[in-house]
């Protein structure tokens, strides 16, 4: 494959540069210390990836490309810096719709104008192998695409998080499938036109349904596989444009997502397969609600807790979605800092799926200004809950729920789960006793000797234990 | 470049971007989420060349618009990522 327009050597060094940027970018984020300077290499990636692609091509149109990037790049820019912390798995979610939406654009312009990509021959005919690759380009870029805005949907709150399902909808997605397949051998077959957009068109239906079946806890693997998905699509344009840049920086993004994918289910003890088949917890919940009537338990108060806490030595704050949708991590920090002034140790503990993107909770503790190094994952931290005076759970649920250890029958079972019910105490912030978590099963946790509930909205209770406190 | 070359060096990368992304600490997986989110928008890179082709007038609007959104992902991906880690602060060292 000699056709491509003759890329001069110093490009090609040039985007194989950038490449190894990109993978210092993601090197820094080993440790906080690092990550501010791999984020400038990303930048720096970015900018000679740009300039060498402009400084290689006859430009024929430089004011209307400006104009795109100054009202992409201003876009793009002021919503990084007006969005909300706790809103930031949907500006991911969204972000990824927008490069599932360019990988299809790009697709689309080159096979309409093949030429200026270098290929296809003189007679127009594009080369077999480029047309299975922008077609997979396109394909996956489709469906990263609408999975992505129903994903955004989602977490938005646009759309209930609840699963929607379908009858049937297993085979209907596997015909699908079989149809994309089927139009993409026809396309490489014959480059039939018809082919390629009917492709497209099933690529937009399949992440739409793939999609909607999956409930909003789910959301971080969800999330996961979108970015990696993405990841893909940029691989294959990088394959049909036969640029190292874009190769590199596909493979690291698309195993990025995989392996966060694969992180997020261990997490939850269930394999991908079943969480993409969706419908989780959709089902399981009045059981679980009924039972959780007649059973004893305890009930605190601020002031209660207030007084556990000032004079425990240990106390573990185990935060989880109900903290992010409280806004109640700032609050949750002036409480942290005011126990440690009276002489408390005072700790968080993050469960993986916490949240609904992976390592939500991390952000949003950071932008509350609590210290990176008194914030531990579940394997760091969960043999200290035996020493610990207070577990502290906020907004976190089936993380918790010991029969995850002990009930074999149990949804969650073998889920690992934070061992909060080894701590002298457990407060546990909950809006009311009828709920279940995500999961739809009662949590064994709250009719614990040693669990006291503190029934109100996450925030405004922490407000109150901070007066108390005083 | 032929085929081979292009596939090896694709092999090669999926197999440092697993090594690089295990030792991410699970701390900052909301900031590579972003960060990614930025670099995959080399995708311009495909965009640009469309944008800038003399020849078909569709094509070139699609590339342009491919242009922007890969402009909003860039800018917005990397300004965010860039807020998110500011925030990552250690304990302050009492004397």
């Amino acid at each position: 494959m000699e056709h491509v327009a003759a890329v001069p050597a110093w490009a090609l060094l040039a985007y194989l540069v950038s490449g190894v940027l990109f993978i210092l970018a993601l090197r820094g984020l080993s440790s906080p210390e690092t990550s501010r300077a791999g984020n400038r290499n990303g930048m720096i990636g970015m900018g000679i990836a740009v300039v060498t692609t402009l400084a290689t091509h006859d430009i024929a149109s430089l004011p209307e490309i400006a104009a795109a990037i100054i009202l992409g790049g201003g876009i793009g820019f002021i919503t990084a810096r007006r969005i909300a912390m706790t809103a930031m798995p949907q500006l991911v979610a969204a972000f990824h719709s927008l490069v599932g939406l360019a990988a299809v654009l790009v697709a689309a312009a080159a096979f309409l104008n093949p030429q200026a990509f270098g290929i296809a021959d003189a007679s127009g005919a594009i080369f077999g192998a480029s047309r299975v690759e922008m077609v997979l380009g396109i394909a996956i870029g489709a469906i990263t695409f609408s999975g992505s805005v129903i994903a955004f949907a989602k977490l938005n709150g646009n759309m209930s998080g609840t699963p929607i399902l379908l009858p049937a909808r297993h085979i209907i997605n596997l015909a699908l499938l079989l149809a994309i397949a089927f139009f993409t051998f026809g396309f490489w077959h014959s480059q039939s036109a018809m082919d390629f957009w009917i492709v497209v068109g099933l690529s937009f239906l399949i992440g739409f349904l793939l999609i909607i079946p999956i409930g909003g806890a789910d959301m971080p693997v969800v999330v996961s596989m979108l970015n990696s998905y993405s990841g893909w699509a940029a691989a294959a344009m990088g394959f049909t444009l036969q640029n190292t840049a874009m190769i590199i920086t596909g493979a690291l993004v698309g195993s990025s997502g995989a392996i966060l994918s694969y992180i997020m289910c261990k997490a939850m003890n269930r394999s991908f397969i079943s969480v993409i088949a969706g419908g989780f917890g959709a089902e399981a919940g009045p059981a679980g609600a009924a039972a959780a009537i007649d059973r004893p338990w305890k009930r605190g108060s601020a002031e209660d807790a207030a007084f556990l806490m000032q004079n425990a030595e240990k106390v573990i704050i185990v935060p989880g979605y109900g903290m992010a949708v409280a806004q109640a991590q700032h609050v949750l920090r002036e409480m942290g800092d005011k126990l440690k002034h009276q002489g408390v140790d005072v700790r968080y503990a993050i469960h993986p799926v916490a949240g609904r993107m992976p390592g939500h909770m991390n952000v949003l503790l950071a932008e509350a200004n609590v210290p990176y190094d008194e914030v531990f994952e579940l394997e760091d931290i969960n043999t200290d809950f035996g020493q610990a005076d207070v577990a502290f759970v906020i907004g976190a649920n089936d993380v918790t729920n010991p029969a995850a250890k002990t009930d074999k029958t149990s949804p969650i079972y073998g889920m690992p789960v934070l061992d909060v019910e080894k701590a002298k105490t457990v407060l546990f912030i909950k809006r009311s006793m009828g709920g279940v978590g995500y999961a739809g099963v009662d949590n064994e946790l709250f009719y614990r000797d040693n669990t006291m509930m503190l029934l109100a909205d996450a925030k405004k209770m922490v407000e109150e234990i901070v007066k108390n406190l005083d | 470049m032929d085929f081979i070359s292009i596939l090896s060096i694709f092999v090669l990368a999926c197999f440092v971007g697993y090594y690089v992304v295990w030792s991410v600490t699970p701390a900052l997986h909301t900031p590579l989420m972003a960060v990614t989110n930025a670099i995959s928008s080399v995708i311009i890179v495909g965009a640009l060349i469309a944008a800038l082709a003399a020849g078909s007038g569709v094509a070139k609007w699609l590339g342009l618009v491919a242009v922007a959104l890969a402009s909003v992902n860039i800018f917005g991906g990397f300004a965010v990522t860039q807020r998110m880690l500011a925030m990552y602060k250690k304990k302050e060292k009492k004397g």
